[in-house]
Parts: C-alpha cells; structure tokens; sequence
C-alpha cells in the first residue's frame, strides 16, 4: 500500500465519518462538526488529486465561512423546543426511501464499474491544478460565468439582509427633558444615584 | 497505485456517490431546517469531489476543477440565502422545524 492509497483511504473515512454525523447527529452543533469533518477530509482528497488551487478554495470557502456561519445561526437560534423527530410512518417510508436510493446507486456503481476504463492515476502534468492554470482558465473560457457569480453573490448578499432585516421604523429614541441636567446625562450621573434619584425641582 | 478491488477512479466515484446519498437521505429524513441545508452542502460537495476526480484522470485540462469552483460559489451564495431564511422562519414560527412550514396549505 504506497503511501498515496493511505492518504485516500484516511481523507475518505473522515469525509464518510463526517457524514454519517452530519446526518445522524440530534444536535445541530454536531452536525456542523461533522460537516466540517466531510470538508476537510474532501479538501485532502483535492490535495491528493492535483487541485491544489481547489483545496484551498474548499479551505477557506467551506471551512471559513459556512460552517462558522452554520455554527452562528445555531447559536443565534438556540435549541428547537419541539426537537427535531417526531417519529410516525412518514419517517420511517422517508428512512426506506433513502436506504433505497442508496442501494440503488450502489448497484448502478457496481454495474458501471467494470466500463470505468484508467487503472490508475496517470502523471498529472506539473500546471495541473496550480493557481495559474486555474485562473487563467477562469479569466478566459469562464470569464462570462465568472461575471455572472459576482452579480449572484451580490445579489445573494442583498437578498440575505433584506430577508433577515426587521419590518418597519426603528424605535425612536426618548425625547429630551426641558431639565438642562437630565438633558445633559441622561439619568444617574452615578451608579449610587439609580436607587434613589435627585429630587424633582420645584416648579417655578 | 491500485486497490485489491477495482481501479482508483472507482473509488472516487464510489465515495462520491456514497457522500451524495447520504447528503441526500439527510434532506430526506431530517426535519431540521439547518441539518437538511447543511445536507445540501454535502451533496455539493460530492458533486465537486466526482467532477474534479474525473477531470484529473481523463480531462485534458482543468475545465471540471473551472466548474468545482463555480459550484463553491453558488453553494456560498444559497447557504447565505438559505440561512436567511431559515431565521425569518424561526422569527415567524419559533421554530426551524420544517414540517411546519405550512402556512400555505389549504
């Protein structure tokens, strides 16, 4: 077993492990975890294939971003009162159904894998994944959808704060007292005086 | 650089495909708004996985690894969507839960 076949069967259990978590775990936290698992061991297994370029964009994209974004909406939301099964039929016709698709896909791999025809890697030219490679080919073959990501991102980002904003004003702030001395501090010059405020002054 | 059983490409295409199944049982099964969309993600990436595996062994140049990328920024965009509407849910319903996301049922 040379060490390249190690390196994909290590990448390949964590990314499955962290699956299985993803889907399995009853906290959403773990979940996140797992996803995290499945993201690092696919960015080993880019290493592994020459895309070096990709592992990094999967690095940062997916390790940076989304699961610390998955992790903060988590935390923002707090546990689910009503948790997540309720068990009954439904889930369990769901649960035959994904083992089914599962199965299916297995035979249909099993069945096209003798057509698969390369019986190893071939020798990846040294460019094959770089940054330069990659880019240069972004800049001009995918220069067109290249443009049009910026517009979804953009477009992905405004949607995003127009869902999440609140309706309506904002409140307004208290109006300001004609005394010259709450105008001025706005309350409890110190934190002793909030027990016991100053007296009111007479009306003149 | 083989295994005792098949040839390297089998394997990628063997764990793709597992990662996709799986990601697709959890859309599936989960109830959880958050769980099922990080279910969408790895989908995603097993997608991203087969396209850049079968690029690296039959492409003659680096067009898949061009749509891996693609697929990372349109999966960053609907994560940022999806996330977004999931806390408006939560905000109308107190909950993430997403069979009660029923309000349009007659």
């Amino acid at each position: 077993m040379t060490a390249g076949i190690a390196f994909f069967l290590f990448c390949s259990l964590v990314a499955l492990v962290g699956a299985i978590t993803v889907v399995m775990a009853k906290n959403p936290i773990r979940s996140a975890v797992g996803l995290l698992a499945t993201i690092l061991g696919i960015a080993g297994l880019f290493l592994l294939l020459n895309a070096q370029f990709l592992a990094a964009v999967q690095l940062i994209v997916y390790a940076g971003a989304v699961v610390v974004l998955f992790i903060f909406v988590i935390m923002l939301l707090g546990p689910d009162p009503k948790g997540d099964e309720e068990g009954g039929p439904t889930r369990i016709a769901r649960g035959v159904g994904g083992a089914g698709v599962l199965l299916g896909m297995g035979a249909a791999l099993y069945a096209l894998s003798g057509s698969v025809q390369p019986a190893e890697l071939p020798p990846a030219r040294p460019e094959h994944g770089s940054v330069e490679a990659v880019g240069g080919l972004i800049f001009s073959v995918g220069l067109v959808p290249f443009e049009l990501v910026t517009a979804l991102l953009v477009v992905a980002i405004v949607g995003a704060i127009a869902l999440v904003r609140r309706k309506g004003r904002p409140p307004r702030r208290t109006p300001l007292t004609d005394n010259p001395t709450a105008r001025l501090f706005g309350g409890p010059v110190h934190p002793r005086d909030g027990a016991e405020p100053l007296p009111k002054e007479p009306a003149s | 650089m083989t295994l005792p059983i098949g040839n390297i490409l089998d394997h990628y295409t063997l764990l793709a495909g597992t990662l996709f199944a799986l990601g697709g049982v959890g859309f599936l099964v989960r109830r959880n708004m958050l769980i099922q969309l990080m279910s969408i993600e790895l989908m995603l990436n097993a997608v991203n996985l087969a396209l850049v595996a079968y690029n690296r062994v039959h492409g003659a140049d680096m067009t898949g690894q061009m749509f891996a990328f693609f697929v990372v920024a349109v999966a960053a965009a609907e994560v940022a969507v999806g996330l977004a509407i999931a806390v408006a849910f939560f905000r109308l319903k107190s909950t993430v839960h997403s069979d009660d996301a029923d309000t349009l049922r007659h």
